[in-house]
């Protein structure tokens, strides 16, 4: 549990941050709040050579509404999400998803950012990105980009951030107040990644539903945006033969792991138990 | 007030100020626990002092072509790289196992399990000694493995011990295969057979006690320091037992016991883990005479849960005869133990399957027989007894389940079915078909008190609405009622039955009365957490009428502690308490003899007073404890030597036989498999009360390593021999929140042969509290007829549970 060698650079602004990862190639990491990084270098699956700590950097965190998306900075903590009452207000599915993160103590530490960024399909923020139709916006040597949250995830710990490009913000477009929501997880313990999770955000209109987003967390190797099932729902009553084909056609798209959470069979079966109640709540939730 | 009144309000004032037993003081250790001020073994910071790292087999069972530490040793900072070729000239690659059998401290020729020990890297810091034992190149070939214990003695299994394989005479007899290691047996064969052919009723099933593991938030850990001047070593550790550990380090090492000295500081936890003598302790020693400074080694949590002792691994075929109207006649076990790669159980060394011939548990069956076969497999060894007294947990688990199918096959109510094969009251001292003479118990008392408590017909009765409900598909709830009503088997023991290595297991106390009238005492036990500090000095308070704040309790030291055996199987208050009565007693003795010199009275003619000898009749003429302390030392009687100490070696001519009365209500998520505990009441009988406050304490905690073991907890291994989950991230440790709320109770049977009549309680939530939590689940699917559910109940297999059951549908 002792991690290898590294040489630790606390830049203190993007700009730097970005010569400094040119710089030191391949071998070098981003530090955010470390909560997925260290464990990997304590047990010596990752022996980065540089770590490039982003905490130096002030203007990467805040919360802020521009027009009608809020705009989250990476190093914004996960405590900060929950406690901000700005994000309650518009997105408050962000600190419902945020509570059920790990435990209080990683959630002063852990970062927005290194949740969605690092590409751990067992994090619960990306699955609730996807479902918001986030932007994640990254700069890099050749400049800043844009990418949306539901392109950048590829595999396990692999996304669309080229090496040497920084998550600096995500653009979230604010629901319709209106809107119902929920996340449920199922997992062993506090401070369990999910056996499997869905994030469920859904609009209704004369006991119709008008709009559906579906987000599923640790049943693949990366997390899901299950456009297919949400499409269903749209224009039903959420009744039972819906929800039903839709939960069946969500899980139809797992493809989770088997491990010590339980076989794959059954992490796809708790991803719909999950969903169906997921979306029970946001339906309870919805005014419409 | 009149002078009665009077008298008694003084002597109740005085009592208080006592702190003795019975009473909820206050843990005294706790000022500095929970001010981060406790100093355990890696506090210790020693000029020169070097840290020792392992390197682990990647493979469960392989031959190791080469080792090659060059690399390693080039590595600035590497002080030294040990294996198995630098211990064997010193007899030291093997290390004796308290069963009997030897374990590799580093891996010769083979290696038997992954993470098994290779060599030992020693270098200036810990972070060097990590980056080296990366450098250290083993060359490997793999071999096939064992992982299942049941293929352990196929006539084509893979040979795991090479060292003894023409050794077909085990430390327990006859060996019948080169993976076997001990069969055992106990009870009458030809009785227990016959009446399982003429039964009315039988039942037989698998009954798995999963494989786990202590986890003490302190991991194991050791400092060495070898004098070569004065040719003595200093070892301090993480040692339940610190005698022992003293002993077996003479008797492997040659250096002579007065030249070692064996300190035990703080322990954060131990609950059997702690027990056993693991080769880090053996490489730090050595590593320590190799090079002359002192060299430490401290155990990671993967490291911890993946390779110090295992427990449990039971595979007991359990089976019941009974009459129709459920008197059960028989009983009748098997048991395959897997032990992993080395025979490496915490036993008293006579009892391969601990006091697993506890299984006959609180009833009265007149018949039975069990034994027991050890086999090796590529697993890491063992197995300790896991918070409980050897194999208590094991066999309690056996019988309170074995009930339970027996219940639901005669289709009777689980508590009546016990109730009605009850020990009863005046059968005590009872004795066993399997040997052992149970001290005291009043079952049925307990029993009705629980049930009263929790409303136990109330609860089944909405049970049964709750079925009903469930059938007509109203909701997706399970509800189970879980009981245990365990018997413990714990204070080994009498020395005609319990030895460790030879080694017979007393314990000890060391009271010694400063002139002042403060007291400092010294065990042979050693607290790991337990509240030592604060009730022995109860019982002393109490003994001999001394404030518990002015006595001072010490262990942990083998210069300083009187021998004894150690902490374990809930013995320190059956024995080492025991010995602390006896010694104050023998102290209350001399005081009374120089209370009547003071006094120029007969002996005869003084009478106790909580704190004071009084003249009997003349209340106002005494002297108090602290006066006779300072007349103990300055003013003896004639011929009397001076000075006010003594010590007490105490045997215990039997065992002590705590019980409790538990019961679980849960409701189980069919859908997610997802049990919650709903209500949890633990009702224990301990016997004499000692602390109250540290009891419910004890109890909690027990209850909750309980839950953790029956809910989730297991260190389970891939076909491959691959260890998984040995890590806090899949080892299911609950914390405040997993945890139920616990409802405590308690009825009172003093233990008849205790000197105070404690019988101990340490462990007895553990051992009641698993099978109670297993029979909630498995009563909750039982009217569906799942039949025995395995296990741990994590929530994936009680969905596998419902899906063959086809409630998902």
């Amino acid at each position: 549990m002792i991690p290898g060698r590294f040489d630790y650079h606390r830049p203190a602004s993007v700009e730097d941050a970005v010569a400094l990862l040119a710089r030191l190639g391949e071998e070098a990491n981003i530090l955010a709040g470390g909560h997925s990084l260290i464990p990997l270098m304590k047990t010596r699956l990752a022996s980065p050579e540089h770590l490039v700590d982003l905490s130096g950097i002030g203007n990467l965190k805040g919360i802020s509404v521009q027009g009608d998306e809020v705009v989250i900075g990476a190093m914004t903590t996960q405590f900060e999400l929950i406690s901000s009452e700005e994000l309650g207000r518009h997105v408050p599915i962000i600190a419902e998803t945020s509570r059920l993160i790990a435990d209080p103590q990683i959630r002063y530490k852990g970062t927005f950012g290194g949740n969605v960024a690092n590409g751990d399909p067992g994090n619960d923020l990306p699955a609730l990105m996807m479902c918001l139709g986030a932007t994640y916006a990254v700069t890099g040597p050749d400049g800043s980009r844009e990418i949306a949250a539901r392109d950048f995830y590829q595999g396990a710990y692999f996304t669309a951030l080229e090496h040497g490009e920084i998550l600096t913000a995500v653009r979230i477009p604010i629901p319709s107040p209106d809107h119902g929501y929920a996340y449920e997880k199922l997992k062993r313990k506090v401070g369990d990644y999910a056996t499997a999770a869905a994030a469920v955000v859904i609009t209704m209109a004369d006991g119709k539903c008008t709009s559906a987003s579906i987000g599923l967390t640790n049943v693949s190797e990366t997390p899901l945006w299950a456009s297919d099932a949400a499409a269903m729902l749209v224009g039903t009553s959420l009744d039972k033969a819906s929800v039903d084909a839709a939960v069946a056609a969500a899980e139809a798209i797992t493809e989770p792991a088997s491990d010590m959470r339980g076989p794959a069979e059954y992490r796809t079966k708790m991803a719909g138990v999950m969903m169906r109640r997921a979306l029970e709540r946001a339906r309870s939730r919805a005014k419409g | 007030m009149n002078d009665q009144t009077k008298i008694d309000q003084d002597r109740a004032e005085r009592t208080e100020k006592l702190q003795g037993m019975g009473c909820k003081r206050k843990r005294v250790e706790d000022v500095r626990f929970t001010q981060g001020k406790g100093s355990y073994v890696d506090d210790l910071k020693l000029p020169g002092m070097l840290f020792g790292d392992f390197v682990r087999s990647p493979h469960a069972h392989a031959r190791i072509k080469s080792i090659d530490t060059s690399r390693a040793k080039a590595l600035p900072g590497v002080v030294a790289v040990l294996t198995a070729a630098d211990l064997k000239p010193l007899g030291l690659h093997y290390m004796p196992t308290l069963a009997g059998d030897v374990q590799a401290v580093l891996a010769e020729e083979k290696v038997l399990f992954q993470n098994q020990e290779v060599a030992f890297v020693i270098a200036e810091d810990r972070y060097i000694a990590s980056d080296a034992t990366e450098l250290v190149d083993v060359e490997y070939e793999a071999l096939p493995c064992i992982v299942d214990p049941f293929r352990s003695m196929d006539p084509d299994a893979p040979i795991l011990r090479e060292d003894i394989k023409d050794k077909m005479e085990g430390a327990h007899g006859p060996r019948k295969h080169p993976n076997h290691i001990f069969e055992w047996q106990i009870g009458d064969k030809e009785a227990t057979d016959a009446v399982f052919a003429n039964a009315d009723v039988t039942i037989k099933e698998m009954l798995v006690d999963h494989r786990t593991h202590p986890s003490p938030l302190e991991t194991c850990q050791s400092v060495a320091s070898f004098d070569k001047v004065k040719g003595e070593l200093t070892l301090w550790g993480t040692f339940q037992a610190p005698h022992v550990i003293r002993t077996v380090v003479s008797l492997i090492s040659g250096l002579p016991e007065h030249k070692i000295h064996v300190i035990a500081p703080d322990i954060g936890g131990g609950f059997g883990n702690k027990v056993g003598a693991y080769a880090g302790y053996v490489c730090s020693v050595v590593g320590s005479i190799v090079l002359g400074v002192p060299v430490k080694w401290v155990e990671d949590r993967m490291e911890n849960l993946s390779t110090t002792s295992f427990a449990r691994d039971y595979h007991m075929t359990t089976e019941l005869a009974a009459t129709k109207d459920g008197k059960i006649q028989a009983m009748r076990v098997h048991v395959l133990a897997d032990h992993g790669a080395f025979d490496a159980c915490a036993d008293p060394s006579k009892w391969p399957a601990g006091f697993m011939n506890i299984c006959t548990g609180s009833y009265d069956i007149p018949t039975a027989h069990l034994a027991v076969d050890g086999v090796y497999t590529n697993k890491a060894s063992g197995g300790v007894a896991y918070r409980c007294s050897f194999r208590v947990t094991e066999a309690v688990f056996a019988i309170e389940r074995a009930v339970e199918l027996l219940a639901q096959k005669l289709g009777m109510d689980a508590a009546e079915l016990r109730i009605k094969n009850f020990i009863k009251p005046e059968q005590f001292p009872y004795q066993s078909a399997l040997g052992w003479e149970y001290d005291s118990g009043d079952y049925h008392t307990a029993m009705k008190k629980a049930m009263d408590t929790i409303g136990y017909k109330e609860l089944r009765e909405e049970q049964g609405k709750k079925r009903e409900a469930f059938k007509r598909g109203e909701t997706r709830e399970l509800m189970g009622i879980g009981i245990s009503f365990f018997t413990e088997i714990v204070g080994a023991g009498p020395s005609k039955n319990c030895d460790i290595l030879g080694i017979a297991m007393f314990d000890s106390a060391e009271i010694r009365i400063h002139p002042t009238g403060s007291v400092i005492a010294r065990m042979g036990t050693k607290s790991q957490g337990q509240g030592h500090e604060t009730t022995y000095a109860q019982i002393i308070a109490t003994e001999i009428g001394i404030p518990a704040d002015d006595i001072m309790i010490e262990e942990g030291n083998t210069d300083t502690a009187p021998y004894g055996l150690g902490t374990y199987g809930s013995r320190s208050t059956p024995v080492a308490g025991a010995a602390t009565a006896v010694a104050a007693r023998k102290i209350k003795a001399k005081a009374q003899m120089i209370a009547a010199h003071m006094l120029e009275v007969h002996e005869g003619d003084l009478e106790w007073d909580v704190d004071r000898f009084r003249v009997k009749g003349l209340p106002e003429k005494f002297k108090t404890m602290k006066e006779i302390a300072w007349a103990a030392y300055n003013a003896p009687p004639p011929n009397m030597e001076p000075g006010l100490e003594a010590v007490n070696y105490y045997e215990p001519p039997n065992m002590t036989y705590p019980f409790g009365a538990y019961f679980c209500v849960m409701d189980i998520d069919v859908d997610t498999g997802v049990a919650k505990t709903r209500r949890f009441y633990a009702l224990d009988d301990c016997g004499t009360r000692i602390n109250p406050m540290i009891i419910e304490g004890q109890v909690h905690g027990g209850l909750t390593e309980a839950f953790a073991c029956a809910m989730g907890q297991e260190i389970r291994y891939d076909e491959h021999g691959n260890v998984m989950g040995a890590s806090f991230m899949d080892f299911f440790l609950p914390t405040a929140v997993e945890t139920p709320h616990w409802e405590t109770d308690h009825t009172v049977t003093p233990s008849p042969h205790h000197p105070i009549g404690a019988k101990g309680v340490g462990e007895s939530p553990h051992v009641g509290g698993v099978p109670c939590f297993s029979n909630a689940v498995n009563d909750a699917y039982a009217f569906l007829g799942a039949g025995h559910i395995q296990m741990p109940h994590d929530a994936w297999r009680l969905w596998q549970v419902g899906q063959k059951l086809g409630l998902h549908n």
